[in-house]
């Protein structure tokens, strides 16, 4: 029992995290390729025009995936920070420092994809309504934790207060998701939920997880390949990293 | 509950000793909302349509611009590390130091609020209303703004940060504050937004306090 427990916390301390982050970014760069692949082979080719839309639904296969994609790295994001308070892991902390800018890049998209679909189909490319402001309100908020933590000098300091920022944020994420079902806004209802029939076609449903599979693949890539940066920078004075070969050379 | 008022008396205190601040800050308020009917035009019925939305959005900018007194001085002569190490429950003093934040740049707004609706030709039924949800709303307003003020003790460019941080955060106040005020100006009942107000009031008060403590403990240690 004690060794499991063990083997579980290995991975906390950094020096050990970072060859295993090394050797799992290739696998989510390759697991984000198959799945994009095929997700924009079918949102591009198999998938029917819609009725009423046309073809201009299909920026909902990039549109969709990076909504979901920003609620859900806050998320991951807040529970790394909240791990990283409660017991004091450097890695805890790191983690949600590289899944901040991910976040915030898909927040972005989100809002942008949704205004370049806004445009032709409700002929505005921004609308005050209660889901894109609180989606803003959630860059808003990645924007926030970035600049704090890049305003304190100390990093243990500044990981600490991120932390309380992401979990004081983390109201939101309900908000943008049940802002549809709460107002009556023009902002669609969502066309995918667990407990019914999903109001699309299989082929566009497919499309759309592939490609939230293959954002999701490719978010984990890219915070990984920043926690090693990270962890890099921070652990430079230890033992163990001016041992990496890639350091040596 | 004695240490709790003896800080609020303390604070008072020392605003009162040192009252420029503090009213420079609410003219700011008073200059910002008169700029806007230059601004957009002195049309009455376009004055009135706005008149919710500026005044709730200058409550918050003069707001912020207190928050940063509310830690900062006490933080650089040491005295919030004797609060930290002092055997009363630090919640208590940081929730004194926001009642007494609250009763010097919150409460005057309330009181200001009627004038400047008269001046932006508010009915007088709704200025009671609007009392009222500025009544709910700024307690709300340094609450959730301790946090950040906590937040960025001794940090390069504070100020800013302060706001990048806090705005956000406040716009629910805001949506429900102005839009109480709103739904009475056009006949309908404001108390549904009254009521989510407290409930944000509630909330914040729970919260808020806490994670303040939380903020200032790192920033100490």
């Amino acid at each position: 029992m004690s060794n499991r427990l063990l083997n579980w916390f290995k991975f906390a301390s950094p020096a050990s995290f970072y060859p295993l982050a090394g050797r799992m970014v290739p696998w989510f760069w390759a697991l984000a390729a198959v799945f994009g692949a095929a997700g924009l082979w079918i949102s591009l080719f198999v998938a029917p025009p819609d009725a009423v839309q046309g073809n201009g639904y299909r920026i909902i296969f990039v549109h969709v995936p990076a909504s979901w994609m920003s609620m859900f790295i806050y998320l991951v994001m807040a529970m790394w920070a909240g791990l990283g308070l409660v017991f004091n892991t450097r890695l805890s902390a790191m983690m949600a420092q590289a899944l901040a800018p991910t976040g915030a890049m898909m927040a972005f998209l989100s809002l942008w994809t949704g205004a370049f679909w806004g445009k032709p189909m409700w002929g505005a490319w921004w609308v005050w309504d209660a889901r894109l402001t609180s989606e803003l309100i959630l860059l808003f908020l990645y924007l926030g934790f970035i600049t704090l933590q890049a305003a304190i000098d100390d990093p243990r300091r500044a990981d600490k207060a991120g932390a309380i920022l992401a979990l004081v944020g983390v109201v939101n994420v309900p908000i943008i998701y049940f802002s549809v079902k709460w107002w009556n806004t023009l902002h669609q209802g969502a066309s995918v939920s667990v407990n019914k029939a999903p109001a699309m076609a299989h082929t566009m449903l497919l499309g759309m997880l592939l490609m939230a599979l293959c954002f999701w693949m490719y978010a984990a890539a890219v915070a990984f390949r920043r926690v090693r940066a990270i962890i890099l920078e921070r652990e430079a004075h230890t033992e163990w990293a001016s041992r990496l070969d890639e350091v040596m050379s | 509950m004695k240490a709790f008022l003896a800080i609020v008396h303390r604070d008072l205190l020392l605003v009162i000793r040192r009252k420029n601040e503090v009213l420079a800050s609410l003219s700011f308020f008073v200059i910002v909302t008169s700029l806007f009917p230059l601004g957009i035009g002195a049309d009455p019925a376009l004055l009135r349509k706005v008149a919710p939305g500026v005044i709730w959005v200058a409550a918050l900018l003069s707001t912020m611009l207190g928050l940063q007194r509310m830690f900062a001085a006490d933080f650089a002569d040491g005295t919030l590390e004797q609060m930290v190490l002092s055997p009363t429950p630090l919640i208590l003093l940081v929730a004194g130091k926001i009642t007494a934040h609250w009763i010097v740049s919150g409460l005057p707004l309330v009181l200001l609020a009627p004038l400047m609706g008269i001046q932006f030709d508010l009915h007088l039924g709704t200025l009671g209303i609007f009392m009222a949800a500025l009544l709910l709303g700024t307690p709300v307003l340094s609450l959730i703004g301790s946090i950040g003020a906590a937040l960025t003790l001794g940090v390069r460019g504070g100020g800013v940060l302060l706001s990048l941080l806090i705005l956000p955060l406040y716009i629910p106040a805001l949506v429900f504050g102005a839009g109480a005020v709103y739904a009475n100006e056009s006949g309908m009942d404001a108390g549904g937004h009254l009521s989510l107000l407290a409930a944000l009031l509630v909330l914040a008060a729970f919260f808020a306090p806490w994670a303040t403590t939380a903020a200032i403990r790192i920033a100490v240690e």
